[in-house]
């Protein structure tokens, strides 16, 4: 199959495509020397999957997963958390259907629902607080994931939780930021990292300039990129164009929707909710400094963490992961997912051990999904 | 999730809240406006296209990049997964007036 011809525009990508070919070839790049370049976005991990685009892009071009998907690095004492919350009486969580299959250490929210505790799926925050107006008995807790993307909806929800003086109704605060880890993964010394392909729906909200570091102090170009897949050529070969003439700098390939400066609302909206953590685990990755976000303290009565006496940081911390799953070093990049063990045997989107399995943005359900092990087997 | 989806808003539901009702793929769901509002009234908003996340309309976008959006997200297969997470939530919210 040739998988430019499900473009919507096949002959425009076959140019960009070989546009990169070219550039890759111009900076000498080859399959034993490849230029590293990482999509930091789960959506963008699954799109170069569906279309194949790292098998249309030269062997001088390696794709890197980054720690873009929000259950995938979610860490396993916080879903141990989430569950020892649900099964208190009284309880109704709510929470995106991604996140009840991420394995806890005692169970899964899913098993825990089957276990008997009151857990709903909801498609918004908004639907939580629509259950907690019509349960006033119970308390209705949310579980807050995600990226700046989501951040600002559980934010706003807060806001009008706090002005209908909703008095039954919080949050479980998980949501972490795109900035901290990457800086992380460029200070560590095995990442070897040549540029990266940056969220567009992130920088919807945040805008590009919380990139300006990876340009300035790690000279490392990074190109905002939308998610169809000639945006995500496009992009990659602003990037290559930047490595070629030596640039390092924050460029911004999907302005359609993503506004330099981000969006205000979203921004003021966050900023009087949140305030940064001190640190923050990171499945794979540790923990983060300034990663994770809190509910500040004038919102105290929207956040669980106050209401059930659960502190970040209180508990004991288990943070390895389930026997034989290896998804903290597919993670790093210091293996493929098919070189984990469990891949595809004690492992599989159908019963997932580790997180990367879980959700269709994780490298390792990609490449369960599309066949990226037997692709690279047969080569 | 963090794709989000296109929608069309049809329906200004609860001015007060920021509150509009938007059309997705043939569903109808409310969605809070507060990020793309500018000054001029609510009603303003009637007809304009944005991407939908988790409820909240985060960014306008026209007609065109609907579309495309759309079919991005059809052939991932997260157009479905959104549509059907709005309607079990509705089925559920129905199931909890009771």
């Amino acid at each position: 199959m040739n998988y430019t011809d499900e473009f919507r525009d096949p002959v425009a990508a076959r140019g960009v495509l070989a546009a990169i070919a070219r550039v890759v070839d111009e900076i000498g790049a080859t399959k034993e020397k490849p230029l590293h370049i990482m999509e930091i976005c789960g959506g963008h991990t699954h799109a170069i999957f569906r279309y194949g685009l790292d098998k249309l892009t030269p062997p001088g071009l390696e794709f890197i997963h980054g720690p873009g998907c929000p259950v995938c690095v979610l860490p396993m004492s916080r879903i141990d958390e989430c569950v020892d919350i649900a099964e208190r009486p009284g309880v109704i969580m709510t929470t995106f259907g991604d996140a009840m299959r991420v394995p806890g250490r005692r169970k899964s929210m899913m098993q825990a629902k089957a276990d008997g505790a009151d857990i709903r799926m909801v498609y918004s925050p908004l639907d939580a607080l629509e259950l907690a107006r019509r349960h006033p008995d119970k308390e209705v807790v949310f579980f807050g994931l995600g990226f700046e993307t989501t951040t600002p909806s559980t934010a706003l929800t807060i806001l009008q939780a706090h002005a209908d003086q909703q008095t039954n109704f919080s949050i479980f605060c998980n949501h972490i930021t795109v900035p901290p880890p990457i800086k992380a993964l460029l200070d560590d010394p095995f990442m070897v990292l040549d540029g990266f392909v940056g969220p567009g729906h992130v920088s919807m909200v945040i805008g590009i300039r919380p990139y300006d570091f990876i340009a300035r102090d790690y000279r490392k170009p990074i190109v905002v990129a939308g998610f169809e897949p000639l945006d995500l050529l496009q992009s990659v070969l602003m990037v290559m164009e930047q490595i070629r003439d030596g640039r390092a700098e924050v460029e911004n390939q999907y302005s359609r929707v993503v506004p330099d400066d981000g969006n205000p609302v979203s921004i003021a909206a966050c900023h009087e909710v949140y305030q940064p953590r001190p640190t923050f685990e990171w499945r794979g990755l540790g923990e983060i400094d300034a990663s994770g976000l809190r509910i500040r303290d004038k919102y105290a009565a929207f956040d669980a963490e106050v209401k059930f006496g659960i502190g970040y940081g209180t508990g004991p911390r288990f943070t390895g992961e389930q026997d034989g799953c290896r998804c903290g070093d597919v993670m790093t990049g210091r293996i493929k997912p098919h070189a984990c063990p469990q891949f595809g045997k004690g492992c599989t989107p159908e019963m997932p051990l580790g997180a990367l399995m879980v959700s269709s943005e994780g490298a390792c359900a990609a490449y369960h999904q599309y066949g990226g092990f037997q692709l690279e087997v047969a080569e | 999730m963090c794709l989000g989806i296109p929608g069309r808003i049809v329906e200004i539901a609860d001015a007060a809240r920021k509150l509009a009702i938007v059309e997705v793929m043939g569903v109808r769901r409310q969605v809070n406006v507060a990020c793309i509002m500018k000054d001029e009234p609510l009603e303003s908003l009637i007809g304009t296209w944005s991407l939908i996340h988790v409820g909240f309309a985060m960014s306008r976008i026209d007609e065109r990049e609907a579309a495309l959006t759309l079919d991005v997200l059809r052939q991932l297969g997260e157009a479905q997964e959104e549509i059907e997470a709005m309607r079990a939530t509705e089925r559920m919210m129905m199931g909890a007036v009771q």
